[in-house]
């Protein structure tokens, strides 16, 4: 098989996998309504006083766009899974680790990056410092990218079992543990004045090592779901 | 030559579950001699003979349990790692036996140590707990345990459910160096390791050497316990042979 090919199924996976989402917008909307009622109901939750919520405005955005995302990644498989699609990924000359990649950009781009692009909102609502706001949106950015490989692994591996949507959190919770602190310290960092390269870089490192080995993982599990 | 031979033959009849009994039965009053003098010699030279701490007094013997408990926990993991790799490459039945035993004990052992740790906490730190890196790490890894556990259950069919497990315990076992580092990497309340293999320990010898006694207990403990949990699981697993009949039998 030459490069080109590869390439081609790659990109035709990820087309497909926007046009399904296209298809049933609010699907795709669930996730940031969700996000934006959460996050709107830590005020009502720990009192209005702005600061405060300045205060603890990083860790609830990060905690909800975090649940977000965990929310969203059960679907991944889902409908591919009962269809019999993802058998005929499995067969098909392209390689799962491709296809899976595919499948899961696509799903951030649906997921994630739209919750990077709305944080600012949050941030305004939540009264964190202007200075913070680029540094969410960034760490965000990176995080969330992390976390859907993350997710992905889990929705593989759950996509089977009728009641896998408290199971997926169970798996996948304590894994996402490392990019939670680290999108709040660059948040943290950028808030009280510090550089906050080098932290957004090890993001960037968990990326790398997501982006090169979870597909992996996602392949394993896809073909293991999809035996059972 | 010959040495690959006999290490293949070995790895080789590793693959049967009958004889794993048959050698691990032979095996387990010695190990179970080892582990129980080892902790009964550990906790009392360690509780009665060691020399009070300078600053903590006697509270800080709990750290013939809270150690040993922690670093077991984190070595159990690897082993359960371990034996996830070799089932998801070799498809040995034994390494998914293995696997799966670890996992209870991992999350005693993990539990222990964060139950211990907080006594220990309450006088010297003033609270049960801190949202240190170390602990946190540990809570996670408790955690990971547990997720491994739930997965396995979930599944009705056998073969998916070992295979599942597997690679969730491995995607897992990148937790384990961070929780072995975290301490260098965030340092706050919670004390850097004191035994070091490559400079001088900063550890008074008159306690390193109940500690490693314990450590060593604790270590013969876990590989007497994984036999133990090994052996019922392949006696459930092969309930239907002829070889189990025969014991149940006799």
């Amino acid at each position: 098989m030459n490069n080109l090919s590869v390439w081609a199924g790659f990109s035709a996976t990820l087309r497909r996998d926007l046009l399904l989402a296209y298809r049933r917008r609010s699907d795709f909307a669930n996730p940031l309504i969700f996000f934006l009622i959460v996050c709107s109901l830590f005020p009502l939750g720990i009192g209005p006083s702005p600061q405060r919520l300045a205060e603890m405005a990083p860790g609830i955005v990060w905690v909800v766009a975090l649940l977000a995302c965990l929310l969203a990644s059960d679907t991944l498989f889902r409908s591919d899974f009962d269809d019999g699609s993802l058998e005929q990924m499995i067969l098909s000359p392209v390689s799962l680790y491709l296809q899976v990649l595919a499948k899961t950009t696509a799903h951030w781009m649906l997921t994630g990056l739209p919750l990077a692009l709305m944080s600012p909102l949050l941030a305004l609502l939540l009264q964190l410092p202007s200075q913070g706001v680029i540094a969410l949106m960034l760490s965000l950015l990176i995080g969330s990218a992390v976390l859907s490989l993350i997710g992905a692994i889990g929705a593989a591996l759950t996509v089977s079992l009728r009641k896998g949507g408290v199971l997926l959190s169970l798996i996948i919770l304590p894994l996402y543990v490392p990019v939670l602190i680290f999108g709040v310290a660059v948040v943290e960092a950028a808030v009280g004045g510090f550089a906050y390269s080098g932290l957004l870089a090890v993001l960037g490192a968990m990326l790398a090592l997501a982006l090169s080995l979870s597909p992996l993982a996602i392949a394993a599990s896809v073909k293991i779901s999809v035996d059972n | 030559m010959g040495f690959f031979v006999l290490m293949w033959a070995f790895f080789h009849k590793l693959g049967s579950p009958r004889w794993f009994y048959e050698i691990s039965g032979k095996w387990l009053p010695w190990l179970s001699l080892l582990a129980l003098s080892c902790l009964i010699l550990g906790a009392v030279w360690g509780l009665a003979f060691a020399p009070p701490d300078f600053k903590q007094g006697n509270s800080y013997r709990i750290i013939f349990i809270h150690v040993p408990a922690a670093a077991v926990s984190m070595a159990c993991y690897m082993v359960m790692a371990f034996a996830a790799a070799i089932h998801l490459i070799w498809k040995m039945k034994l390494a998914d036996v293995v696997m799966r035993s670890c996992a209870p004990i991992g999350a005693a052992l993990t539990l222990i140590a964060l139950f211990t740790g907080s006594i220990w906490g309450k006088p010297t730190w003033g609270t049960w707990w801190v949202w240190d890196a170390r602990i946190t790490s540990v809570l996670i890894l408790f955690f990971l345990y547990l997720g491994v556990l739930a997965l396995y259950e979930a599944f009705e069919n056998a073969e998916s459910a070992s295979k599942a497990s597997a690679v969730l315990s491995l995607v897992g076992c990148v937790n384990v160096p961070i929780i072995y580092w975290s301490v260098e990497w965030w340092y706050s309340l919670h004390q850097p390791a004191t035994i070091k293999l490559t400079e001088e320990s900063t550890i008074h010898p008159d306690m390193l050497y109940p500690l490693l006694v314990m450590l060593c207990g604790f270590y013969a403990f876990f590989v007497v316990a994984l036999l133990l949990f090994s052996r019922s699981e392949i006696l459930y697993r092969e309930r239907k042979t002829k070889w189990v009949k025969a014991l149940a039998a006799a």
